[in-house]
């Protein structure tokens, strides 16, 4: 799917050098390198658009990189719609539900814990950084079973809030706004708000935030493609289709092709990925204006 | 009712705790003794008539009309049924929700390879208790054996998958070939088919634990043996040797194509003619419709090809039961709503919707003999099929921990089709690996 953007470096402490000089060589092999990349990157998209055009049949007699003669792409994405009652749609709206909630709530969390951390010193923050480091290392999948049997006893397994809770814990958009606010939120700055009177929610808040924005922005896409991609923890939670997110909902279509007398749908399979992946597309193009970074330059003599 | 190709998502979540399971050792005879029945029909009926709410987790498309059929015909009972997946989901759902203690089903759909791993871990219910003795002769000897654990019933057949060979008629008229009536043969007619089109071949096969299994049931191989928690493992007999042979020779000759079952490119290989035939349960017609409409009319069925010539004898691939889970509330309406799917009206509303039944009534009816498919153009293939279900070689046993096992099967044989090792290295690779979870899990294993 989409990867998660790199972060540009934040403002540095170090005034910059006057100017920089850009070599105006090209290098052929890097060129070449890049190119294969992005065509290595582009290729799956290529196929998921023109594999969206196509019917069933079309979808196994015809080459999976070039159009077929039929072009479906628009009785399929009718037949997603309305295919099943049209749960797809209810589908999209549970996924865009649980990213609002839990990407945007892991995005809020994750900045204030990282902010703390970054500057605040405290007893046993070694500890907690530590606990952090470890927790990225540990991929997701390992602690569902233990967190179904958890929720199982809480009795909250199959509702909306087995997948919202763990998603909004994602260790490593914390530990990227811990970086993020260590470099990016001068100390001159908190120590001349408090001088000032400031209360330390409203430094986060009116201070802090405008200055961690990018960093926010960046975590907060990350939880999203994360929360929007999520489909094994729902998968493990979830036993009513009427709150599965999209991936899971499309994971069940798929698996009709592979059970006896299912109704074998690869054509709505690929264009409700298609579809799917629109809405994540639409973000990053939205988001990316706020990837300024450098807000902080030049506020503070150093 | 899936042969399942992919492994369990968490293979660590599928694991059986003797203990919990509270299975002493084998001389603990009243643990095996099958419950007496004390649930008559009448209260059965009396309960359905009572009503209530029962979920059923159930992945198999018929169930929906027999759902709300049955709701007509009981309108106090409320029946939800849940997808919980298909296959290894489902079954890794069902374990974590008993393990759990809450979110358990009623009524659970459970294939008959993995019976044994839910029944010997109690988490399904002895239907003797409700008198299903009594369905003795009501199902073909193939499911029903399936549900058994020695004199225990642990679930009632919802359909059933005696084996046959589906061909392409196209191809094979195309190139000559006759259609194979034996083994020998039918080597011949891969080679044959290969070596005029190096595009087609006769099957296709990437190494699937379930064809596996149930080639070597009807080769006479009888790897498993079960007795309690006591478990024989030996992939050294005969009958498996025989299987090992042929399938190693068209291995070697390279005459397989090397594509996973189910997958896109099975079902591109079903319609353009380059997977030529397949040898399979009987309830795979209907997928045939749906999936490879490409191939429309071109398809027909005749008998599995024999060991030695003029037999006929066959095995069960794939099929599901229906079963009361121990953690049910409501038993008797659990059982009542089962029998109605299975022997009841369900059974032909299920039938008439392309299941392949597990019920004599339904397999021996002229109706269902004479249905033609026009799919396979025009053919009765039911009287193929429903002869293959009374062929069903006998003696056959799985795993306790059968699931587990075909999650690694690819870890062992499936070196086999890539030429790192040879099946019957394979075979003893896996036996290995399912010996040692089999120890680990508490079994007495030799």
């Amino acid at each position: 799917m989409v990867s998660a953007p790199t972060i540009r470096p934040a403002a540095r402490r170090q005034p910059r050098p006057a100017a920089v000089r850009i070599r105006k060589t090209r290098s052929w092999s890097l060129t070449a390198i890049t190119t294969l990349m992005l065509i290595y990157t582009l290729l799956p998209l290529a196929w998921l658009v023109i594999s969206a055009s196509k019917t069933q049949d079309g979808l196994l007699s015809t080459f999976g990189l070039w159009f077929g003669g039929d072009f479906a792409l628009i009785d399929n994405i009718g037949e997603v719609f309305t295919y099943q009652d049209g749960i797809y749609l209810r589908w999209l709206g549970n996924t865009v539900f649980y990213v609002l909630i839990g990407a945007g709530g892991a995005t809020l969390l994750s900045a204030l814990a990282g902010y703390g951390l970054a500057k605040f010193a405290f007893r046993g923050r070694k500890a907690v950084f530590a606990v952090i480091l470890g927790a990225v290392a540990v991929p997701p999948t390992a602690l569902a079973v233990p967190t179904f049997l958890l929720f199982a006893k809480m009795g909250i397994t199959d509702t909306v809030w087995a997948v919202i809770i763990p998603s909004l814990m994602i260790p490593f958009s914390l530990y990227l706004m811990w970086v993020f606010s260590t470099d990016a939120v001068p100390d001159e700055i908190l120590e001349s708000a408090r001088v000032d009177g400031a209360g330390e929610f409203r430094i986060f808040f009116s201070l802090a935030v405008p200055l961690l924005s990018p960093g926010l922005v960046t975590a907060l896409l990350f939880n999203v493609v994360v929360t929007w991609n999520n489909l094994f923890l729902p998968l493990i939670m979830l036993k009513d289709r009427h709150l599965y997110p999209i991936t899971l909902g499309i994971y069940t279509w798929n698996q009709q092709s592979q059970t006896v007398g299912g109704d074998v749908v690869f054509n709505l399979v690929i264009t409700g990925s298609l579809l799917a992946i629109i809405p994540l597309i639409a973000a990053f193009l939205l988001l990316q204006r706020y990837w300024q970074s450098g807000l902080a330059v030049g506020s503070v003599k150093q | 009712m899936r042969i399942t190709r992919r492994r369990a998502l968490l293979g660590a979540a599928m694991s059986i705790t003797l203990l919990a399971a509270g299975c002493g050792s084998s001389g603990d005879s009243t643990g095996n003794a099958p419950a007496s029945t004390t649930v008559t029909d009448a209260d059965i009926e009396a309960a359905l008539q009572a009503g209530g709410n029962l979920t059923v987790w159930a992945w198999e498309p018929t169930l929906k009309k027999v759902v709300a059929d049955f709701q007509v015909k009981y309108p106090k009972v409320k029946v939800n049924l849940v997808n919980a997946g298909s296959g290894n989901d489902q079954y890794t759902a069902l374990q974590n929700a008993v393990k759990a203690g809450t979110g358990v089903p009623d009524v659970a759909q459970i294939e008959y390879y993995a019976l044994p791993q839910f029944s010997l871990s109690k988490a399904v219910t002895d239907l003797n208790t409700f008198g299903a003795k009594s369905l003795d002769g009501t199902f073909t000897p193939g499911p029903w054996s399936s549900v058994h654990a020695g004199d225990k019933i642990f679930g009632l057949p919802m359909d059933s998958g005696p084996m046959a060979l589906f061909y392409n008629k196209e191809v094979f008229d195309k190139y000559g070939i006759a259609v194979p009536a034996t083994w020998e043969q039918y080597a011949a007619a891969a080679e044959k088919l290969h070596k005029a089109n190096p595009k087609a071949w006769i099957t296709s096969d990437s190494g699937d634990a379930g064809f596996t299994t149930s080639m070597i049931w009807q080769a006479g191989g009888r790897p498993y043996q079960v007795d309690g928690t006591n478990v024989t493992i030996n992939f050294d007999d005969a009958g498996t040797k025989k299987w090992t042979g042929l399938w190693q020779g068209l291995i070697d000759k390279k005459l397989l194509a090397p594509i996973p079952g189910w997958s896109d490119a099975w079902y591109k290989g079903l319609g353009d003619g380059t997977i030529a035939s397949l040898v399979i349960g009987a309830w795979m017609p209907p997928n045939l419709e749906s999936g490879v409409k490409a191939a429309a009319g071109k398809w027909r069925v005749a008998p599995m090809p024999q060991w030695t010539a003029g037999e006929k004898v066959t095995a069960e691939n794939g099929g599901s039961s229906l079963a009361v889970t121990e953690a049910s509330q409501s038993k008797n309406l659990a059982y009542g709503f089962m029998k109605y799917a299975t022997v009841g009206d369900g059974a032909q509303s299920r039938t008439d919707e392309g299941a392949f039944p597990a019920t004599t009534a339904q397999l021996t009816a002229d109706a269902f003999k004479n249905k033609q498919f026009p799919y396979l153009g025009g053919q009765k293939a039911n009287e193929v099929l429903s002869a293959a279900a009374t062929e069903v070689a006998s003696g056959w046993s799985y795993l306790p921990f059968q699931v587990y096992a075909n999650s690694v099967y690819n870890d062992s044989v499936g070196k086999a089709y890539t030429g790192g090792s040879t099946l019957q290295d394979g075979l003893k690779a896996w036996q290995d690996s399912s010996t040692k979870y089999g120890q680990e899990q508490g079994f007495t294993i030799k």
